[in-house]
């Protein structure tokens, strides 16, 4: 049989772009915003969210999807504040895509939910890759993981709404440049915002919450 | 792991391609990758073998365009390929630099039977 060329110039994440789009659509119908939240293993995730959800739990119906490469203790660390999180197990998978966060979303009710949080696995490399369908990303960089990182994973960091740069309050002991870091994001990304943070004592958190605040109303 | 989610994706495409097209084998995908997306060819060969198993796709060959990463200064608007880590602009040393290639990721024809 002859050989013949199909022209196809599809890109190969279309359909979970498509998911992800429809994701969107259904969170939008019930008006509940969604945040990816985004970092290497070890920066600060389960905790930014944690004390979020302090801050809002009286306010907000807060739910928090939580990806993990195995069964861990975060989805224990949540639930422990009264807020329902849902587990996704990728059983050594490097990221979420759109259907994994479709299932999850089958499992809330999304008329009773406010804010949810997408607990994204902790990797800098491929996660910013894969849209989920939420409306804004949020990336963690912790200071003892260095200045530099922008340009060893720029893509995250160019698909960043938020920039939280977290333990600020061990900048002491590290050399991670916090005047000059500014400019390196503004650089890549003009439009994100940059919120030097500690999670742990709540130093600069109260610019984060504002702007959760202002993205909601 | 990355890639095998990607070569899931890569398949189901050229699969859907294929039957559309009532083919009955794939001989070889032409896939172009740019540099940001960290695909890695061993990795994709490695899972394309294992999961084309069994399908129309079984023993095609992956060819690879690949698409260097370019960045363009914003202030003097000139174009300049990515090396090493340096997001500097080359004319005017400026950091207001935005990524305009190398995040290419498809499938651009194959040949079928």
């Amino acid at each position: 049989m002859a050989v013949r060329t199909l022209t196809v110039k599809e890109n190969i994440l279309g359909a979970n772009n498509e998911k992800a789009e429809e994701n969107r659509k259904l969170l939008d119908s019930h008006h509940v915003l969604m945040i990816n939240v985004m970092s290497s293993s070890g920066s600060g995730k389960t905790s930014l969210i944690t004390r979020t959800i302090q801050q809002f739990r009286d306010k907000y119906r807060i739910a928090v999807i939580e990806g993990n490469v195995s069964p861990s203790i975060d989805a224990e660390k949540i639930t422990q504040n009264n807020v329902l999180a849902i587990q996704l197990n990728t059983s050594g998978g490097c990221h979420l895509d759109a259907q994994m966060i479709r299932k999850a979303l089958d499992t809330l009710d999304l008329d009773r939910t406010d804010l949810i949080f997408i607990e994204n696995i902790g990797n800098l490399v491929c996660t910013a890759d894969f849209d989920l369908g939420a409306h804004k990303n949020a990336v963690i960089l912790s200071i003892p993981e260095g200045d530099d990182k922008p340009y060893k994973y720029p893509v995250m960091f160019v698909e960043a709404d938020v920039v939280l740069v977290n333990k600020v309050d061990v900048r002491a002991h590290f050399d991670f440049n916090l005047d000059t870091f500014p400019g390196i994001i503004s650089g890549m990304n003009p439009s994100a915002r940059i919120y030097p943070i500690s999670a742990k004592t709540g130093e600069g958190m109260d610019r984060w919450f504002s702007w959760i605040d202002e993205t909601l109303n | 792991m990355h890639e095998q989610s990607i070569v899931q994706s890569i398949l189901e495409l050229a699969l859907n391609n294929a039957e559309k097209a009532n083919a009955r084998r794939i001989v070889c995908i032409n896939l172009v990758v740019g540099d940001y997306t960290g695909v890695q060819e061993d990795a994709v060969n490695f899972y394309f073998g294992f999961l084309s198993q069994n399908t129309i796709a079984a023993g095609a060959k992956i060819n690879y365009t690949h698409v260097p990463g370019q960045l363009r200064c914003r202030d003097c608007d000139i174009l300049f390929p990515l090396q090493k880590h340096d997001y500097q602009c080359p004319k005017c040393d400026g950091k207001r630099i935005e990524i305009v290639g190398g995040r290419e990721l498809y499938i651009e024809n194959m040949d079928v039977e």
